[in-house]
């Protein structure tokens, strides 16, 4: 028998607010976190554009020594651990320790860090590198710094599926409680990769957005004119608990999970298969967990990443499960206001899907001006619709072929 | 800036404490809040900034503030700035 599992705290970092409610207010009103890259000089670069964080002071959450020895996804990911824990007036003592976990995902880890460190070596030799390399580049240990700071004992992982990374930790994390490892989990995504290496490597692979001179416009999904993603940075965590848990302390509760998909595509590195049949059949697997039929999906967020090859295969997919409901079903993405967040954009996409079933309001897709012919279903363009959602489900498709769907419920005793 | 003022200034930076902490006799471990690592990277900044090169083995005998700067003596190392 499975336990329920409901979401009784949120927390969040993004390019549009270094808090839930800014981020959220940003997406109500349609603005766009992507500016020029402050991060590192990109004047060589092809693309000069990302999502960075504004204004956000590790120092709220870190003391000035962690500043310099944790890689910016750890400080990140710490930021919104301690405000989703705040959220959801989660203390965790001595009898909750051990029945309290963390999965906390990243795509790739601490890859400013390793740049650097890189650097120290080649100009100085092997003993410029620092002490603090290794535990700042390694993945899980988003995981383990928010473990060692909440006190969470319990099960912890970190998902590491490129940008899939946040819906899996979110997902895993949901089947611990539901199988009973766990009572309470603190999961989500953390990522920080506006790094030399990175817009590169993506400018490389011909996937970001080169739209300099317009950042604000540069993130449009399903648009005819779309030319890639935008790199975005930042983190979201949420807490998950057993329904009798949350209960209990009379916790708020923003939804419950109704059900996990999580698929391969078994295809290509970085392509998907003709039709996203792998993502098809991940919406299918997350439909039939939460034992529901297509018709009871509200809203999609969508992968909706703004690359030539993601918005039309995942709208072919989307009509595949949905048959004549993907006509009346309202799908956006929220990418086109906070950039691709990588292993934090499952976690954050699952927190607006929650905010929009809590809320009664649709996240618009922006700068969707010249709607593409092959995607032409309701993507809630320009603007955030009011209207009240039961069920809504978020889609995360990453580099390896994994696919991850999660879908969220408005929560009935 | 004398030898002593110099090394406790860089302390003060690398490890993210105050000037009062900083007494003669302060165990970096006990008293400054330094676990192992912390203690590898401020011989390394110290190593830096004063060109000299310190063993492993000598790494250990380095446990408080006194011990570095009679490490650094000891090398010839003097600083005036």
């Amino acid at each position: 028998m499975k336990r329920r599992v409901v979401i009784t705290g949120l927390g969040a970092a993004t390019p549009l607010g270094n808090s839930i409610s800014e981020t959220w207010e940003g997406i109500c009103r349609g603005k766009s976190g992507i500016a020029g890259i402050t991060k590192f000089d990109c004047t060589l670069f092809e693309t000069r554009i990302a999502g960075e964080l504004k204004g956000f002071d590790p120092t709220r959450y870190v003391n000035r020594k962690e500043v310099r020895r944790l890689d910016d996804f750890i400080i990140y990911a710490l930021a919104a651990s301690e405000m989703a824990l705040a959220d959801a007036g989660l203390t965790i003592g001595a009898a909750e320790a051990e029945r309290t976990g963390v999965i906390i995902g990243s795509a790739i880890g601490g890859l400013a860090t390793m740049e650097k460190e890189k650097e120290a070596i080649s100009l100085g030799g092997p003993r410029k590198m620092s002490p603090f390399a290794i535990p700042s580049v390694l993945a899980n240990l988003a995981a383990g710094h928010v473990s060692i700071r909440s006190g969470a004992k319990g099960p912890i992982n970190c998902s590491v599926t490129a940008c899939a990374s946040g819906t899996c930790s979110i997902g895993d994390a949901g089947r611990i409680i539901a199988g009973g490892h766990a009572d309470c989990m603190i999961a989500g995504g953390a990522d920080a990769a506006v790094t030399p290496m990175c817009v590169a490597g993506f400018n490389a692979m011909r996937a970001i957005s080169k739209r300099n001179d317009e950042p604000e416009k540069a993130s449009r999904p399903f648009d005819r004119d779309r030319d890639g993603f935008v790199i975005g940075e930042g983190s979201g965590v949420v807490i998950l608990e057993s329904l009798p848990h949350a209960m209990e302390r009379g916790a708020r509760i923003y939804g419950e999970i109704a059900g996990y998909g999580n698929t391969s595509d078994a295809f290509h590195m970085a392509a998907p298969p003709d039709g996203h049949e792998g993502a098809a059949r991940c919406m299918q697997a997350a439909i039939g967990d939460a034992g529901m039929t297509a018709a009871g999906i509200d809203y999609i967020n969508a992968h909706g990443t703004a690359t030539q090859m993601n918005d039309a295969f995942e709208t072919e997919a989307i009509k595949t499960v949905f048959g004549q409901h993907a006509r009346t079903l309202a799908v956006s993405s929220t990418k086109s206001m906070t950039g691709h967040l990588l292993g934090a954009a499952g976690a954050v996409e699952a927190i607006f899907c929650l905010k929009a079933i809590g809320e009664g309001v649709l996240p618009p897709t922006i700068n969707l001006d010249y709607p593409d012919p092959d995607c032409d279903l309701d993507y809630v363009p320009h603007r955030a619709r009011k209207r009240a959602i039961r069920t809504a489900m978020s889609n995360t498709f990453g580099f390896g072929g994994v696919n991850a769907v999660l879908i969220f419920k408005k929560f009935e005793e | 800036m004398t030898l002593e003022e110099k090394v406790i200034a860089v302390i003060i930076e690398q490890l993210d404490v105050t000037r009062e902490e900083c007494s003669i006799e302060a165990s970096f471990i006990d008293d400054l809040g330094a676990d192992s690592l912390d203690l590898v990277e401020l011989i390394m900044e110290m190593e830096e900034i004063f060109n000299v090169q310190i063993a492993d083995n000598e790494l250990e005998k380095i446990r408080t503030i006194g011990n570095v700067l009679d490490y650094l003596k000891s090398k010839g190392v003097v600083w005036n700035e």
